[in-house]
């Protein structure tokens, strides 16, 4: 450990790391704007500028670019020194030459870090009286707002859009002071992780498009700590909320799993929540179909009525909290409890459990893949299916470059150096899969193949590992490539719903282990709760077969069924589900938005959003993580786990009856399973207290809590009590220095940009000061896991082609869907097809073919996909008007002839929001 | 001693002198321009509404009694959608005129606020707006704002150049 000294203080710092981040670990106020600590230094802004001198005698100096200088043993710097300051005033006095005068009508004022810097080296007039430059704004797009002439040209975006998650459409233009950051033309942001520009940016250049609609200042928004359930990676993420309406989503740091970044549908895939399309009261089915809302109480007396000593089935969600399914699981029994998968994934999630319980590959954080230095993915579109992963992955195969540097003795923060020297020399990626994947621009070999193929290569490179030659050389060379690596990465998922890739990629883990490899082995799985759900049903039995459309078949034999936040059409061919409805059992459900399973059901309660309510998420790291309410649930709406429990007290259910608290059914579902015994480790309990305080959702300069609800009535009421939790719905509190679960929002004096988050993490980059939130809850007891290869070979006639699932960012989420800025990013549902295909059949990008499968036909718009494996078709997954389609269908495609060529449509989203 | 003699001396004095009370509501008085009284919105001089609903009024006011909700205008310039102060809390400080940075929002002489029900204190923003250019005749923001509106393209704010065409070889 070198010794530095600054302004003569003896500072012990890190081998290797630069006088930016030895100063700011120290706790010193070092201005600073191109440095990222995700992205290391390019030395471009000159604004962390401090003095060096040779030795002590030395009393001139040389003024240096702190981040560009590696600490060294004995060095010499002054932060204080009057020429750095003058000379850090001096950049942001330049930097501001061309700024507008328009910080009042912001979207990044009161958290604009341009705005702490400019305070912090003390500038304040500008003397320049010559013109300020001006640009045009391009449109971006619905969720980036672009406003160019506030540029700093510090280039932190573009070395994020491109380097950091490779995206092509966002460059630096023109030179000297005419240097501009856009694309070539106006047009959508092409990046799944377009959003994180926003917290990039240190200023307004790229703001939040749909929070500027509804827009607040950071001061005045009400945030507690979450987790993001739009897949299963189980991101940080800190959800803003003013006036009863959750107003942006923004990162929170979590240092092994999403780090700084967000995907797009995490970052604005909540509209949803101030949806039009909200239950707001409980209904009871009226004899003509239409619903009589009722109180709440009424609801409960109505339910317990249906429920209560009566033979009642209930139908979890992996969507819903843990909490709300254990609960509902110890309702009605075990025995009558479906975990609310669809056949195909409950079997495949089944088979997921079993493996991570016995696996000797380690379940890898995002952090940890990041390590990996060789990967094989199967069968998965991980950018669409768990984007922050991707994110993961593409900086993994950085290693290579990383490996070069620490030959050439450059440090990795060095980002200009390094990417210069390997240019494009990349860790292997082997990405095998039926179509294009948004990464096989990083893979260093991609190889199309049918699911069945796919699976039938995993256990080939498995065998190949094992020292056996194959005929394949293909599969032999990528076997030789995990050979060579140390720690290899293997990924697959449910997406393809094929259980034997799944058991492939085991296989080829767990081989890679015998071979001595430390090996990991990512599953991916659907939703932000499947594995959790998973855990909870898990009996250690293989095949126990509670399914929906099981229950269904025997719903005249039942009194009630009780529907947890669950849309059935998702889980099963709708003539199934539809017995459930037809039977004269009475159905019970409770979810968030309008959606034809509460349509067809005789009583509806109108459940809490993940905003609105708090639980627990298992992500597919087996990682669970907890979210906490933001803010009040208005109206009659209740958490789910509030109305299981008021159902519960109505039946005098005794196991149930004591539960009163939170904690206390987090207690009681961590008993229920020996898997889930962390679960009370996950975050701190209720009567937790910082310093004897409550940790504050408001942020100490809250405003208008007087004059806020004045408009109803000018009594105040009391803020409300928050008694499950250790946060409050208050400015008052203490947010410094708690456990890493229970951060809202990050600010520090001085640093009101998101960049204080450097004060809550004990180092530059490392993990937060309370340490990193979640408890992992599946150990494997490292047997192995062996699963049964299944090989399935289709007949296939001539003319028929193999379904495959294309999942969307945008798109094929069920909840996310419903924001407006998201659908119509969604597009409309498509078949995709190769090149060749597509002039076998005649079509052409936007043409209609008609898919027929059995005996539906579905009209569809035609994509066209570069790589496309052999007697495939792919389709759009997860939206509403293809559900009844299945990955592994075979259908036939004609054209469409009657094809009506939809006209473009224009949502309204771009409303008001001028961006020229 | 001398110091008592001087006490009654003074009081002796101002038994001759005008009295400075005056007969208050018939006598009113007179309060500068720049007297801390009843808060205003304002427009610019074209008319328009000044305040742009940055919230550093919000922000600034010590007893938090303005609230206000920003909504944005066909060509993308911001308003307030309400803006509501609850003038059964506010103390005429003047810290929000002062954060103002449009001099939207300004004190008026007017001190005469008397309600017999304390809901009629709260002031909505139809209450609020008056048609006038208050203390400041000639501002409008968004001529100084680099910021584009319906009637200013870029680069037609105050000081500023025609916008840098990024394609041009031209230096």
């Amino acid at each position: 450990m070198p010794t530095i000294y600054i302004d003569d203080q003896a500072l012990e710092v890190a081998q290797g790391e630069n006088i930016l981040e030895a100063c700011l670990n120290a706790g010193m106020d070092l201005p600073y704007f191109c440095w990222h600590p995700a992205m290391g230094s390019i030395g471009s802004c000159r604004q962390c500028a401090l003095v060096q001198y040779q030795n002590e005698e030395d009393t001139k100096g040389r003024i240096v670019m702190g981040c560009m200088t590696p600490v060294t043993e004995g060095a010499r710097f002054s932060l204080s020194a009057d020429n750095a300051g003058e000379f850090r005033e001096a950049v942001v006095e330049s930097l501001m030459l061309n700024h507008p005068h328009d910080c009042p009508v912001c979207g990044e004022g009161g958290e604009c870090h341009l705005q702490d810097m400019t305070v912090m080296v003390g500038h304040r007039d500008r003397r320049y009286t010559g013109k300020k430059n001006t640009h045009r704004n391009q449109y971006l797009g619905p969720l980036i707002h672009h406003e160019m002439n506030r540029c700093i040209t510090c280039y932190r975006c573009e070395r994020y859009y491109r380097d950091y998650a490779g995206g092509k459409d966002l460059a630096a233009q023109a030179s000297h002071d005419h240097v501009y950051f856009g694309r070539h033309e106006e047009g959508v942001l092409q990046s799944e992780f377009s959003g994180n520009l926003v917290e990039v940016c240190p200023t307004g250049v790229f703001t939040d498009k749909p929070f500027l609609k509804h827009y607040s200042r950071k001061w005045d928004l009400q945030s507690a700590p979450s987790i993001c359930s739009g897949c299963a990676v189980g991101c940080n993420i800190a959800p803003g909320e003013r006036y009863g309406r959750l107003k942006r989503v923004h990162n929170r740091y979590n240092h092994e799993v999403n780090g700084y970044f967000l995907c797009d549908r995490g970052r604005f895939g909540s509209g949803y929540i101030n949806s039009d399309a909200r239950l707001d009261y409980a209904g009871i089915k009226k004899p003509d179909g239409s619903f009589m809302a009722v109180h709440q109480q009424q609801a409960i007396d109505t339910a317990v009525g249906w429920i209560k000593n009566k033979k009642v089935a209930g139908i979890g969600s992996p969507r819903a909290s843990l909490e709300a399914n254990y609960l509902l699981r110890e309702l009605v029994g075990a025995a009558n409890f479906v975990p609310g998968f669809s056949d195909r994934e409950a079997a495949i999630l089944s088979t997921i459990v079993r493996t991570l319980k016995t696996t000797t590959a380690a379940n890898p954080s995002i952090k940890q893949m990041e390590a990996a230095d060789a990967i094989l993915i199967l069968g998965e579109d991980v950018t669409n299916t768990a984007p922050r992963v991707a994110l993961g992955l593409r900086q993994s195969v950085r290693n290579k470059a990383f490996e070069l540097a620490a030959q050439m003795g450059l440090p990795q923060w060095q980002d200009a150096a390094v990417r210069n020297l390997a240019q494009d020399q990349r860790s292997p990626m082997i990405i095998v899969s039926a179509m294009d994947t948004r990464l096989d621009d990083v893979a260093s070999q991609c190889i199309s193949l049918p699911a069945d193929d796919i699976a039938a290569f995993g256990y080939g490179v498995a065998k190949a590992l094992s020292g056996e030659k194959m005929d394949d050389e293909a599969v032999n060379q990528v076997a030789d490539i995990l050979f060579a690596a140390n720690s290899p990465l293997v990924i697959s998922g449910t997406s393809m719903l094929h259980e034997g890739i799944i058991n492939s990629a085991v296989a080829v883990a767990e081989q890679l282990h015998t071979s001595g490899k430390s090996s990991m082995l990512s599953l991916c799985v659907a939703e932000s709760n499947s594995l959790g759900l998973a855990l909870l049903v898990d009996d250690g039995q293989s095949d126990r077969a509670a399914s929906i459309p099981k229950l269904a078949k025997r719903a005249s034999k039942l009194d009630a069924v009780i529907i947890l936040e669950n849309t059935l059409e998702r889980r099963g061919a709708s003539g199934e589900i539809q017995q459930l409805f037809d039977a004269d059992s009475k159905v019970i459900s409770m979810d968030i938005l309008e959606n034809t399973t509460l349509g067809n059901s005789d009583l509806v309660l109108p459940a809490a959003s993940y905003a609105e309510s708090q639980g627990t998420l298992v992500s597919s790291e087996g990682r669970a993580q907890r979210y906490f309410p933001v803010y009040q649930p208005s109206a009659e709406r209740l958490p789910s786990w509030q109305w299981l429990l008021k159902l519960a007290a109505g039946c005098e259910c005794s196991e149930l009856a004591e539960l009163e608290y939170f904690d206390q059914v987090v207690a009681a579902c961590a008993n229920s399973q020996p898997a889930l015994a962390q679960l009370v480790d996950v975050a701190p309990l209720r009567d937790y207290r910082n310093q004897g305080l409550k940790i504050p959702r408001q942020t100490h300069r809250y405003s208008g809590r007087t004059a806020m609800n004045a408009g109803v009535s000018v009594h105040e009421p009391q803020q409300p009590k928050d008694t499950q939790s250790p946060l409050a719905f208050s400015m008052e509190g203490l947010n410094r220095d708690e456990p890493a679960s229970l951060i809202p929002y990050v600010w520090s004096p001085g640093w009101n940009s998101n960049q204080s988050l450097q004060k809550f993490q004990a180092e530059v980059d490392g993990p937060l000061k309370g340490g990193t939130s979640g408890a992992h809850l599946i150990s494997s007891d490292g047997l192995g896991a062996v699963q049964p290869q299944v090989s399935v070979t289709a007949n296939l006639k001539p003319h028929q082609w193999h379904l495959v699932p294309v999942h969307r960012v945008h798109g094929s989420d069920e909840m996310s869907i419903n924001t407006d800025e998201v659908a119509e990013l969604a597009g409309r549902p498509f078949i995709a097809i190769g090149e060749k295909l597509a002039e076998k059949l005649g079509v052409v990008e936007g043409d209609g073919l008609l898919v027929t499968q059995h005996k539906a036909e579905f009209s569809l718009e035609v994509k066209i996909l570069s790589r496309v494996a052999k007697n495939c078709v792919g389709f759009s997954a997860g939206y509403s008007e293809t559900l009844e389609l299945q990955p592994g269908d075979l259908v036939t495609l004609v054209k469409d002839e009657s094809w009506v060529y939809p006209t473009p449509t224009m949502i309204a989203t771009d409303r008001g929001a001028a961006h020229v | 001693m001398l110091s008592e003699l001087r006490t009654i001396w003074e009081v002796l004095k101002h038994t001759f002198t005008k009295a400075e009370t005056v007969q208050y509501p018939e006598e009113m008085p007179y309060l500068s321009p720049r007297y801390r009284g009843r808060i205003v919105l304002t427009r610019d001089p074209d008319g328009e509404e000044r305040c742009v609903a940055c919230n550093l009024c919000a922000a600034v006011c010590p007893v938090d009694c303005i609230a206000l909700q920003k909504d944005t205008r066909e060509d993308g310039t911001w308003y307030p959608e309400f803006f509501r102060i609850n003038f059964s809390r506010c103390i005429m400080c003047g810290m929000c005129e002062e954060a103002c940075p449009t001099y939207a929002i300004q004190l008026t002489p007017d001190f005469e606020m008397c309600e017999y029900d304390r809901q009629n204190m709260v002031y909505e923003k139809e209450n609020l707006l008056i048609n006038g250019v208050g203390k400041y005749p000639d501002y409008n923001f968004y001529r100084v704002s680099g910021m584009q509106t319906a009637t200013k393209d870029k680069g037609q704010a105050k000081n500023e150049a025609a916008p840098i065409d990024p394609k041009s070889l031209l230096p």
